[in-house]
């Protein structure tokens, strides 16, 4: 290309009298960011293959407890809850707000530093370095996002009871369309109520320094496979939570309760059970499923508030194939589709069907929905009358 | 015999002549009634600033939106008049614009074409605007563009960095002081060189609309040019949040190097997740691997928070600048606002000075006066050097700042460090070079 590169370029970072002069500029020297210098990456097609299915594990562990938390509420009201990517928004920013919470400090005027106005700079110090030590208290902030899950819980099943109590009971009787509007509505309201508190650049939620580098998977198969140890902990904790709610619906009485519920509603209710109450618990809990996958996915990506957004869409698409109202349904579907996204962003693959990589879900889904259409585990009668 | 010149090609070239004479009075006299659009008759003028205020990049239509506040006011001869004081072009005296008090109405963008579309051309008709400001996108910034045009208003573009800009979709009423993935790319090249070698695999991911397109292609071609091979270049919906399943056909690539043409959301995700699988802990061919994002943006910086430590890019302006016009900017700024500027605020600062600058030399509000008084302007004092408004594309061509991220931030704005101030001559190019080529400015439009 004409122009470019052609031109004998001065040699940077060696001091320009010129320039320096006229921006006062020193301009310094890089330093070497490379300390840790670990093993040649280049890995073969087997392994890249095994990335992919960590990869798409890690995604279809999001997908997977976000569609949980829709169909529990599917499945218990027989609510289409498009806010359902607004809580997990919500749980991303329990994660920051903790995070601020802890940082919040107070101001020491240092007279031998000066701000970018010139004047003496204000140095901030976070109360719970001044109270635990400038060591533990740095620790505490540094484990702001998993401290965040024991704060996220009781706030989440709170804004669950709330949004359930106030707005959605409103609506169990009218259509599923007046039921998609309305919580959209709430989701939109959710979202810019974040963005006027928080703003709309993505903000950086880091995962602890223990759990933030890198770790050879591959090791214990004799293969070299890096992967980063919080998508691991990630997805560790998504079967963890997945495992629970599983064991809380089929081995404490109130889970039974509702699985009753699901099957039957009127005769459970003729029992002399108040199923309504028990399902707006397990609205609260869906809402808790949904914030906890929110805080824990903060460091894997800096939240913002439109990211409940990115992440509805996709996980209406888990829970139609997953088949509606069918919770190992939603898991499997959620994990399938996470690793078929994955593989469909290999260049091997989108070298032969190009662009495959932004529609690969939507083929899937609707190859599913012709040969299966109550989609993988669907129940008969589900969404049906 | 017959002395006459009477000729065919004689009364072709008198007619011309007499219908360009005929025509010049209703293009340039400001006293014609309604010579152009939103001619202003009372005793203000109003421009109009198109900023994202909602959307992915409302933050930076906040700032900017800050910087136009600031800008109108110094133009009023309110506040300390910022870098009027340090301004080459001396016409401007704090009264507002041709004696007329500068007032201004808003839209949001939406960083959408269509809605930005829409709120500008609301300012235009209901508002009377007689001038359009703004944009966070080049998406956004070529659309309204095309806009005013049709409408017979200026355009001064915002923060839009594609080359098409002002290359392809160039029109004659817009005029961009930012600088483009061009420029960039010819201010990084050489840093590059000298710090990684000439002899690197690059492996690009590109967000899939017009900016990273033609960002893609000036740093593959500039890099390319010093002797580094280009490995893949893979595109990326701009919608994509997880940039996991991108990164990790990295790894076996044989790449040693990996060029982010991202910005915003897209930037700190996918540098992010570069930075979390180790990236710039491998060594790859007996090099350091290394991540080089072409292009800067202090807000977006400090969604990346530590992980932009150390990696290199460009930027139009930033606050450290020890020069007495960016001084004046960032005390002026700081002190109302409490922060330093984002290079977006000061482009749009800057492009308000421009404008307000060229109506007074023109002595009018007619666009093509306008034009023509920015058109091949010379100035320095608005931060960047010495800077020309060049009128065959109406880019402005002056240094470009090669900034890395800081390994040692002394605050929250402190993220970017200057490495390196590329002289304009080095980022300057020919109009009819290959990645401008295509489209013509056309003729100025005043309604």
């Amino acid at each position: 290309m004409a122009g470019l590169g052609a031109q004998s370029a001065p040699s940077p970072f060696t001091q320009q009298p010129d320039l320096a002069d006229r921006y006062g500029i020193i301009i310094p020297r890089p330093p070497d960011t490379h300390k840790d210098k670990t093993t040649n990456p280049k890995v073969g097609a087997m392994d890249a293959i095994l990335l992919q299915i960590l990869n798409g594990l890690d995604k279809g562990s999001a997908y997977a407890l976000i569609a949980l938390g829709l169909t529990l509420i599917f499945g218990t009201l027989g609510v289409v809850n498009f806010a359902h990517g607004a809580l997990f928004m919500i749980g991303a920013f329990c994660a920051v707000t903790l995070q601020r919470l802890l940082n919040l400090s107070f101001e020491t005027i240092d007279e031998t530093q000066t701000d970018f106005l010139g004047n003496a700079l204000k140095v901030k110090t976070p109360y719970v370095e001044a109270w635990f030590g400038p060591q533990m208290g740095g620790t505490i902030i540094d484990w702001a996002v998993p401290l965040a899950i024991l704060f996220a819980v009781p706030i989440m099943v709170f804004v669950g009871y709330a949004m359930e109590r106030g707005l959605i009971k409103h609506f169990y009787k009218r259509p599923h369309a007046d039921q998609i509007l309305v919580t959209f509505g709430l989701a939109i309201v959710l979202q810019e109520v974040i963005k006027y508190f928080y703003g709309a650049n993505p903000i950086q939620t880091p995962a602890p320094e223990a759990l933030s580098g890198i770790v050879n998977v591959g090791a214990i198969i004799g293969m070299d496979i890096v992967y980063p140890v919080w998508r691991i902990v990630y997805f560790f904790f998504s079967l963890l939570v997945i495992g629970g709610i599983f064991s809380f619906l089929q081995f404490t009485t109130f889970g039974m309760v509702v699985r009753a519920g699901m099957a039957d509603r009127e005769t459970v209710g003729l029992l002399g059970i108040n199923i309504d109450k028990r399902f707006t618990v397990m609205f609260g809990i869906a809402a808790a499923v949904a914030g906890l996958a929110g805080v824990m996915y903060t460091p894997i990506n800096s939240p913002n508030y439109h990211m409940g957004m990115d992440f509805l869409v996709l996980s209406f698409v888990v829970v139609v194939v997953g088949g509606m109202g069918s919770l190992p349904g939603a898991v499997l579907a959620g994990f399938l589709l996470g690793i078929l996204e994955s593989f469909a962003s290999m260049n091997e693959i989108k070298s032969i069907i190009p662009g495959i990589d932004q529609i690969i879900i939507y083929v899937v889904a609707i190859i599913i929905l012709l040969t299966r259409p109550r989609g993988l585990m669907g129940r008969k009668g589900v969404m049906e009358d | 015999m017959s002395n006459s010149n009477f000729t065919r090609r004689g009364m072709l070239k008198t007619s011309a002549v007499a219908g360009a004479g005929v025509a010049l009075p209703t293009i340039f006299t400001a006293s014609s009634v309604a010579a152009y659009t939103n001619e202003p008759t009372g005793s203000s003028v109003t421009l109009g600033f198109n900023v994202p205020q909602t959307g992915p990049y409302a933050d930076e239509g906040a700032d900017e939106l800050r910087a136009y506040q600031l800008a109108v006011e110094h133009l009023n001869g309110e506040g300390d008049g910022g870098m009027l004081n340090t301004f080459s072009s001396k016409e401007l005296q704090g009264n507002g614009i041709l004696g007329k008090k500068v007032e201004f109405v808003t839209g949001d963008t939406q960083t959408k074409s269509d809605a930005a579309r829409a709120s500008a051309k609301s300012m235009i008709e209901k508002d009377g605007a007689v001038m359009i400001t703004g944009g966070s996108s080049s998406g956004v910034a070529i659309a309204v563009q095309g806009l005013c045009q049709e409408a017979g208003v200026i355009f001064m573009a915002g923060l839009t960095h594609s080359n098409d800009t002002t290359g392809k979709d160039k029109k004659a009423n817009g005029f961009r002081h930012f600088f483009n993935g061009y420029m960039s790319a010819a201010a990084l090249a050489p840093v590059l060189k000298n710090l990684y070698g000439t002899d690197r695999n690059a492996y690009h991911l590109t967000a899939d609309y017009t900016w990273g397109w033609t960002q893609e292609e000036s740093i593959a071609a500039a890099t390319e040019a010093m002797g580094w091979n280009t490995v893949n270049k893979v595109r990326t919906p701009l919608a994509s949040t997880d940039f996991s399943s991108y990164i990790a056909p990295v790894l076996n690539s044989g790449a040693d190097v990996l060029v982010l043409n991202h910005y915003g959301g897209n930037m700190v995700n996918s540098l992010t997740n570069a930075v979390q699988f180790g990236l710039r802990e491998k060594v790859v061919n007996g090099k350091n691997f290394e991540i080089v994002v072409p292009l800067y943006s202090r807000l977006m910086a400090k969604g990346a928070g530590a992980n932009v430590k150390g990696i290199h890019g460009s930027t139009n302006w930033h606050w450290s600048l020890q020069d007495d016009a960016s001084k004046a900017f960032v005390k002026s700024f700081g002190t109302k606002y409490g922060f330093p500027p984002s290079q977006a605020a000061h482009t749009v600062y800057c492009q308000t000075l421009l404008y307000a600058d060229a109506a007074t030399r023109a002595g009018t509000f007619n666009p093509c006066g306008i034009g023509e008084a920015l058109e091949g302007f010379e100035f320095d004092g608005l931060g960047n050097g010495k800077t020309l408004y060049r009128a065959g594309d109406h880019q402005c061509f002056k240094d470009v700042l090669v900034v890395r991220g800081k390994e040692n931030p002394t605050s929250e704005f402190d993220l970017l460090e200057v490495v390196e101030v590329t002289p304009a001559a080095q980022v300057t190019y020919p109009i009819d070079h290959p990645m401008f080529a295509g489209g013509a400015l056309g003729s100025c439009n005043a309604g």
